[in-house]
């Protein structure tokens, strides 16, 4: 249970993380609050050559509220989200959503971008932001690029990210202040990987309905048009089972509930 | 091994550490605090609960270079400090612990409970305490601890 060796750097800016990388061999990693990455370390199922700290970089700490949405550093804690960090009903919605991550000694020094980068299709991030349909500012040793949320994850652990690419910020559409959201999570215990995600995204002002549905074996399920789901409970098996679960399963069956109970929160709200 | 400059319970600390070295094992093996306890090693148990900068943070999952220029407070810190004399108190009279092996993080998460969440009721303080085990108590004593130092508090700030 102890780390194997590794070199350090500590980047205060995100051209000095890429040179790090640059200067380095291809297996070293970008270390945000290393609350994923600190027990496949322990567990000795991550073996970088060296990490580059990237918690000291302070652009990756800002948030702000632009015409078109919010932009939200990938460094921003999910405590610092729990406490309201991040403006408006989506902050809101957000603040909820980081308050049902581990446990705060983990929300305190686990990130947003550090999350998403990790790509466990059981964390809560994944699944937030394929519902809100943000795109992930990433910045790599060539050039930067925008990269959606829906997209992201190509399975468990694994990106679209080339290793070079730093995730900078996460940007999110301009939800109307009519937008309502919802979410689900099953676990066992508070705190625990999820067994099932879903949500519900719907924004009547600029004709906007999503749904998702999340903790899969690889990419959350995004229904880019959930006005259906939204309006019959039933379909609900029905776009479980078109996310490649099977029917009978008890996958498929928490999942489906989990679906449910997040329409039927939208519905309450 | 590379230099790290950090404060350890209000003390200046020089020394140089493996970037492999978690901060738990930098306290306990060189530093001989071993108030901090360990248990999973992978963030689960927070048995090794501390504060890092202010925030309970898991030592095992908290690189020990990562903390340069870092204000670090472990159960050995907190002598001085009222919430925690008034949580060890309460732990003693509830009966809040047996074997005392989860009772550093224990305690580390309890003061942050009653100092963030004044207003935290039973499930809420058991929702808070989800990330830490204790195999002994089945809880029922910390919970009561918890809760007595928050209704001691509240009536003290009601009544001045």
């Amino acid at each position: 249970m102890k780390a194997p060796a590794f070199g350090y750097e500590r980047a205060h800016s995100v051209e000095e993380a890429l040179l790090f990388y640059a200067s380095g061999d291809e297996d070293a990693k970008y270390l945000a609050g290393g609350q994923s990455l600190g027990p496949l370390l322990n567990l000795r199922l991550a073996r970088p050559s060296m990490l580059i700290d990237v918690r000291s970089i302070d652009e990756l700490r800002e948030c702000t509220q632009t015409p078109d949405g919010l932009v939200i550093g990938a460094g921003v804690t999910h405590a610092a989200i729990e406490d309201g960090a991040v403006p408006g009903p989506v902050g809101a919605f957000l603040a909820v959503i980081a308050h049902g991550i581990a446990y705060r000694a983990v929300r305190n020094r686990g990130t947003l971008g550090g999350s998403l980068a990790h790509a466990d299709p059981a964390a809560d991030w994944v699944s937030t932001m394929a519902l809100l349909d943000a795109q992930l500012d990433v910045r790599g040793v060539t050039g930067e690029r925008q990269v959606p949320a829906e997209s992201l994850v190509e399975g468990p652990l694994a990106t679209k990210l080339a290793p070079d690419e730093l995730v900078v910020s996460v940007r999110l559409p301009g939800w109307s202040a009519a937008a309502r959201f919802s979410y689900y999570k099953f676990n066992r215990k508070p705190g625990e990987f999820a067994d099932a995600i879903a949500g519900f995204a719907y924004d009547p002002e600029r004709g906007v309905c999503r749904a998702v549905i999340g903790a899969t074996d690889g990419a959350p399920a995004v229904i880019a048009d959930a006005l259906e789901l939204l309006a019959a409970a039933e379909a609900s098996e029905a776009a479980v089972t078109a996310a490649g679960f099977e029917p009978g399963s008890f996958e498929h069956h928490v999942h489906a509930v989990a679906l449910r109970r997040a329409r039927d929160r939208l519905i309450a709200r | 091994m590379k230099p790290l400059h950090f404060t350890v319970n209000g003390k200046a600390v020089v020394t140089r550490v493996a970037p492999r070295t978690h901060l738990a094992d930098l306290l306990r093996e060189e530093l001989r605090l071993t108030g901090t306890n360990l248990g999973c090693e992978h963030g689960v148990c927070g048995a090794c609960t501390l504060e890092v900068d202010g925030a309970p943070a898991r030592s095992c999952l908290t690189l020990a270079i990562t903390c340069e220029g870092a204000k670090v407070r472990t159960i050995e810190g907190f002598d001085d400090d009222p919430v925690m004399a008034a949580l060890r108190e309460a732990f003693s009279e509830h009966h809040a612990l047996q074997c005392g092996y989860c009772t550093p993080g224990m305690l580390v998460t309890a003061r942050d409970i009653v100092i963030r969440l004044p207003q935290a009721d039973e499930a809420r303080i058991r929702e808070e305490l989800a990330g830490n085990l204790c195999r002994c108590t089945g809880y029922v004593g910390i919970v009561r601890a918890i809760a007595s130092v928050i209704a001691a508090r509240n009536s003290a700030a009601g009544g001045r």
